[in-house]
């Protein structure tokens, strides 16, 4: 899965869904996510990633990772490929 | 190459909290890149916040309400031409538009003063009382709808169309309501302002949509800027919007005015389902009070409407940029009591 390819996606976190008007904000680990997601990564290499750059356990990481795709898939910003 | 210098004339100069597009048309017509402009601002109220700002305005006039009839209102326009010698008029209140279209032929005969607007038959047919008729023609999802003359009907359309329901106004004004006590409330309130009949109107569920655009009358779209509303006032104004990239909503605006052959201005106003279906709820013969964003999103469709009135060729936009937002302001213009005597005795500022 990524992010729509009509989705403007900034450098600064924010985020544009131009056929709906609506916008929103991510963090810096939401945007980390994001990249990874638009790079087609596997939710392996993506934890492998984020475990990485911040101090998190497996569990949390794979909650908080799913609680993150399962918001942007249900504002409709996510496709499968 | 000198640019022509139009004068125009602009009704709707009502900057209030449900305002009248009037002064979003003036600055579309300011930024007109293949004209100069004179305006002539044409008032009801001498409250209207426009006839006081004189950036925007040359002059203004008072002119009678639409109760008056059409002979006054030809009477009043023929004294305003005989001293400002207007080249095209922009009518912008459904209320008088009626007045307007009946008079458009005598006023481009006689006054040389030029419009572009809906037919008669155009005007009457996707009137709100008539829209669910022309879904069902035009093959567009209306939101199925009743109109009814006095709250004893309300418990019969109530069960059509269950809670909630919409109670809408004949020209403007619409509220959702939740009970029969709550339609009748809305019933009282809305028909006291605007008359008879309400309508009725099963309640779709979604976000709001619409479109400003422009037809040429031989079913071509000249232009169309989609919106959706990021902030709504408590009556249901737009006090902050965006533009979309919705292809599926220029679609159904191309096919609508393929389908109707619409000529000049319109707003469409749908709600998107979470579905993704596109039910129209009204369709305003007139541009919104919103339509500066065409300007700023790259199409100027005030300018295209006057040279294609003025009988040039009008290309058709063929884009416009997605993400231009506008939000609205309110502010407190200062204004000499000699100002408000002026326009308040002679009709005149």
């Amino acid at each position: 899965m990524r992010i729509k390819k009509n989705i403007a996606v900034s450098d600064t976190g924010f985020i544009f869904n131009p056929s709906s008007g609506d916008s929103y904000s991510v963090n810096p680990i939401g945007m980390d996510i994001v990249r990874h997601l638009n790079q087609n990564k596997e939710i392996v290499e993506i934890k492998h990633a984020i475990m990485s750059d911040y101090v998190c356990d497996d569990a949390t990481f794979e909650k908080d990772y799913y609680d993150f795709t399962m918001m942007l898939r249900n504002y409709k910003l996510l496709e499968d490929e | 190459m000198n640019k022509p210098k139009y004068t125009i004339a602009v009704t709707g100069l009502n900057a209030i909290d449900s305002p009248g597009p009037g002064l979003a048309i003036i600055r579309g017509l300011k930024d007109a890149k293949s004209f100069d402009v004179r305006i002539i601002g044409l008032a009801y109220e001498a409250l209207e916040p426009g006839i006081y700002l004189h950036d925007y305005i040359d002059k203004t006039y008072q002119i009678p309400f639409p109760t008056a009839g059409q002979e006054v209102l030809f009477e009043r326009l023929s004294y305003i031409n005989s001293e400002e010698n207007i080249d095209f008029l922009y009518p912008n209140f459904d209320a008088e538009l009626y007045g307007f279209i009946k008079l458009q032929k005598h006023m481009e005969e006689i006054l040389g003063i030029k419009m572009v607007l809906p037919t008669i038959e155009q005007f009457e047919e996707r009137h709100k009382v008539n829209l669910y008729d022309y879904g069902i023609k035009h093959d567009i999802k209306v939101p199925k709808a009743r109109a009814i003359y006095s709250t004893a009907e309300i418990p019969a359309a109530a069960q059509l169309y269950g809670y909630p329901l919409v109670v809408k106004g004949k020209f403007y004004d619409a509220k959702v309501a939740y009970n029969n006590e709550q339609a009748a409330q809305h019933f009282n309130k809305i028909s006291a302002q605007w008359g008879l009949p309400i309508l009725i109107q099963e309640f779709v569920r979604g976000s709001e949509v619409n479109v400003c655009g422009i037809g040429d009358g031989k079913g071509n779209l000249l232009g169309a800027v989609p919106m959706r509303k990021l902030y709504i006032t408590d009556k249901g104004k737009a006090w902050a919007g965006i533009s979309l990239d919705n292809e599926r909503l220029l679609e159904l605006t191309r096919n609508m005015v393929e389908s109707t052959k619409w000529q000049g201005p319109f707003e469409l106003e749908y709600v998107k389902t979470v579905d993704d279906e596109y039910y129209l709820l009204e369709i305003n013969p007139r541009f919104p009070a919103w339509c500066y964003l065409t300007v700023g999103a790259g199409q100027n469709q005030m300018e295209a409407l006057v040279n294609l009135a003025m009988g040039k060729e009008v290309e058709p936009f063929k884009s416009y940029k997605v993400g231009t937002m506008f939000i609205r302001y309110s502010n407190d213009l200062i204004v000499d009591i000699n100002e408000f005597e002026k326009i308040s005795t002679i009709g005149e500022l």
